[in-house]
């Protein structure tokens, strides 16, 4: 029943801010659902460490090692980027960016974006999995464009357009694994649950299957982001709002990078060959070459972690593709500091663009002088998301990189490469942006950057520490994916 | 078992659906691009419910019906009085190399055809055949995506895709599970709207529906 109200809360949010999104305290209002739904997704979790996986309302809802630590993970950053975008979304409002409409448009549907994706997550539906994963986009579509200017516009077609065309290639794919699945489990309801595909993989059609996942990983890769379907991705997160840009990086990427993995172990099942693991490791490369080069030639701060979303985004995907448990391992931890990190960045950014007003790389300056907290933020971010030791990230891709040497030799020199152009750019970048002189005037609201050293003390928790139950459930996750 | 007069008939409509995207690729003016589309909708719903009398699935009925409610009345319906109210009703657009825009057409036909064959021979459905047309149309609207500068006749093609995905949901498989058919229809809808939306922002920041402005955000 707890997957009820996980859901229930942030839908009901998403009806009761599209009338109330404009009042004084909507940022109030919108913080508090996020945090009952955390409070929900908390008490699932506990369930599930104490019962084991379930599968709920008429087989309709299905939680397991893999997606309940994706569940609560969107939920708790869903609640941190409430707590942010507070004071974010008071200042643009009263730069005057913002119409009482507009805000009741920003805050219903950050409500309903969080809905679609923990639907994505906890469906046993692979036809729902699809709606909810095209509902998100349809969801943070007119919020890309929230500002109305030229670029955010441009941005937001894009967006739609580039995804809904790869949504559509996932939905043949769906399409397909019904085909093979109607001939084992028979027309109807159960053909598409995950839990009864699930049983019976290894008698679906190696062929049809085969087909199905190109279209899926297409489909659904185009929204993870992977080169070369990744253009919508940087527009997208520099014109929309830094909330937006914060869960679109730090979860909706998780999110259909979920989805991609459900496939392969459907598809691998299915071939028992290592078809599917091929084609996340070529992809995955791909993009965390292709984006590292990118972040090079970056003069628009949101942009830079844009590609850096693609380049670890790109990475947990090679390391899925790699498989075996310790690099599926490292690959879920990997999207856990990824998603932690990278909204704390996105956090820090947003007010150091209100701050100085610019979101151009050369006119952001001396802000640890200005407000050191903000600075310091950003720095602490940007050398975990590089992978320094001792935080989560240095772990998760210390990991990769030695599974890496040991099974794919030959992908060592990419990675290796990649991590240092990577290091020169955003640390060159950044470096300038936090040191120096600068005077810019104060915020009118006091920036709300406990969320950023919560995520950040999280990530280098996980650097030096993972709790028991987390390892365990990684490690159920990892036997699960393998 | 369905006799082979439905059988035929439901590819003919197949085969008319497909000249309909080939017509969809040439055709110049948005006003009879809807027309189209809404034809589109029309024969689909009809091969839908063919294929329903044929083989006793009664929900394909319903899906038939959604189909007939969406994509002939109300997508149209919207598309017409969003070009009256942008005053783009007799837009002509300039399509350049139409003959090689035909000719990638008819190699996507081929393409898709074969890509067709070895899961068309595994179904059991009464229109097995039509998947191959199924997967022509889509790529087929995938290309008019392409080819196309202007915001309303890329959403044409957006959602000609659609009817292409369905058109194999039903001949594969005999549609996918009802709640499934659902979501998608919704999300159509909810595509459809917010794409409505969309082009009043277009206009406003662009001062036109062509997308040749779009071109600020390009990695230099």
């Amino acid at each position: 029943m707890e997957i009820l109200w996980i859901l229930g809360i942030p839908l009901f949010g998403a009806l009761l801010l599209a009338f109330l999104g404009h009042r004084r305290w909507a940022p109030e209002l919108n913080a508090v659902l996020s945090l009952a739904t955390l409070a929900a997704t908390v008490w699932l979790t506990v369930r599930i460490i104490a019962h084991g996986p379930m599968v709920v309302v008429d087989e309709m809802f299905f939680v397991d090692s893999f997606n309940i630590f994706l569940i609560a993970l969107t939920a708790f950053v869903g609640f941190t980027t409430a707590l942010f975008s507070r004071p974010y979304m008071r200042i643009e409002t009263q730069r005057g960016k913002l119409t009482p409409g507009l805000l009741r448009l920003y805050y219903s549907m950050y409500q309903l974006f969080i809905f679609t994706m923990l639907l994505a997550l906890s469906t046993n539906n692979l036809g729902i999995l699809w709606v909810a994963m095209e509902a998100a986009t349809l969801a943070t579509v007119l919020q890309v464009s929230l500002y109305r200017t030229p670029s955010s516009v441009e941005a937001a077609w894009k967006y739609f357009i580039l995804c809904g065309v790869g949504i559509a290639q996932a939905l043949f794919g769906t399409i397909l694994v019904y085909f093979a699945a109607e001939k084992v489990l028979g027309a109807g309801g159960t053909a598409l649950l995950w839990t009864h595909l699930n049983q019976v993989k290894t008698h679906l059609e190696p062929t049809v299957l085969s087909l199905a996942f190109v279209f899926l990983l297409v489909g659904y890769g185009t929204k993870v982001g992977l080169v070369p379907l990744h253009s919508w991705l940087p527009d997208a997160h520099a014109e929309g709002p830094t909330p937006i840009s914060a869960v679109l990086s730090g979860l909706l990427l998780n999110v259909a990078l979920y989805a991609v993995v459900r496939s392969k172990i459907l598809v691998d099942g299915a071939l028992g060959t290592h078809f599917a693991g091929n084609l996340l490791m070529g992809f995955g490369i791909l993009s965390v070459t292709v984006a590292s080069f990118f972040l090079l030639r970056q003069k628009d701060i949101k942009r830079l972690f844009a590609y850096s979303s693609i380049e670890h985004m790109g990475l947990a995907t090679f390391a899925f593709g790699m498989g075996g448990s310790l690099a599926t391992f490292a690959a879920l931890l990997h999207m856990t500091v990824h998603s932690l990190t990278k909204s704390a960045i996105f956090f820090t950014v947003g007010h150091a663009v209100q701050k100085t007003g610019s979101q151009w790389i050369d006119g952001i300056s001396g802000l640890v002088k200005q407000s050191p907290a903000i600075g310091w933020g950003l720095i602490l971010g940007s050398l975990a998301i590089l992978g320094m030791p001792p935080f989560g990230v240095f772990a998760s891709e210390f990991l990769i990189l030695t599974s890496t040497m040991h099974r794919q030799p030959w992908a060592t020199p990419f990675l290796v490469v990649s991590f240092g152009v990577a290091f020169a750019a955003i640390f060159g970048k950044v470096q300038p942006m936090v040191f120096g002189e600068s005077n810019h005037p104060r915020l009118p609201h006091p920036p709300s950057l406990l969320p950023v050293f919560v995520h950040l003390a999280l990530v280098l928790m996980l650097g030096l520490y993972i709790p028991p139950y987390l390892a365990t459930w990684y490690h159920q996750a990892a036997q699960l994916i393998r | 078992m369905a006799s082979p007069f439905l059988g035929d008939l439901i590819n003919l409509l197949a085969a008319l659906l497909l000249l309909i995207a080939f017509a969809m690729l040439a055709q110049r003016r948005v006003l009879s691009l809807i027309n189209l589309f809404a034809w589109q909708g029309l024969i689909l719903a009809a091969s839908t419910a063919v294929m329903a009398y044929s083989s006793h699935q009664h929900h394909l009925y319903y899906s038939a019906l959604l189909t007939v409610l969406l994509k002939v009345l109300f997508l149209p319906w919207l598309l017409h009085r969003l070009i009256r109210q942008l005053n783009v009703k007799w837009d002509v657009e300039t399509l350049i190399n139409i003959p090689t825009t035909m000719l990638t057409g008819l190699g996507l036909v081929v393409f898709a055809f074969n890509l067709a064959t070895p899961i068309s021979q595994l179904a059991t459905t009464v229109a097995k055949s039509t998947l191959g047309i199924a997967l022509a149309s889509v790529l087929l609207s995938f290309l008019m995506m392409i080819t196309r500068r202007k915001a309303i006749p890329q959403v044409i093609g957006f959602l000609a895709m659609e009817n292409g995905l369905f058109l194999a949901a039903t001949s594969a498989t005999y549609g996918m599970p009802m709640v499934v058919e659902l979501g998608i229809a919704l999300d159509v809808l909810v595509g459809a709207v917010i794409l409505g939306i969309f082009f009043f922002q277009i206009r406003e920041a662009f001062d036109s529906l062509d997308l040749k402005h779009m071109e600020q955000l390009r990695e230099k």
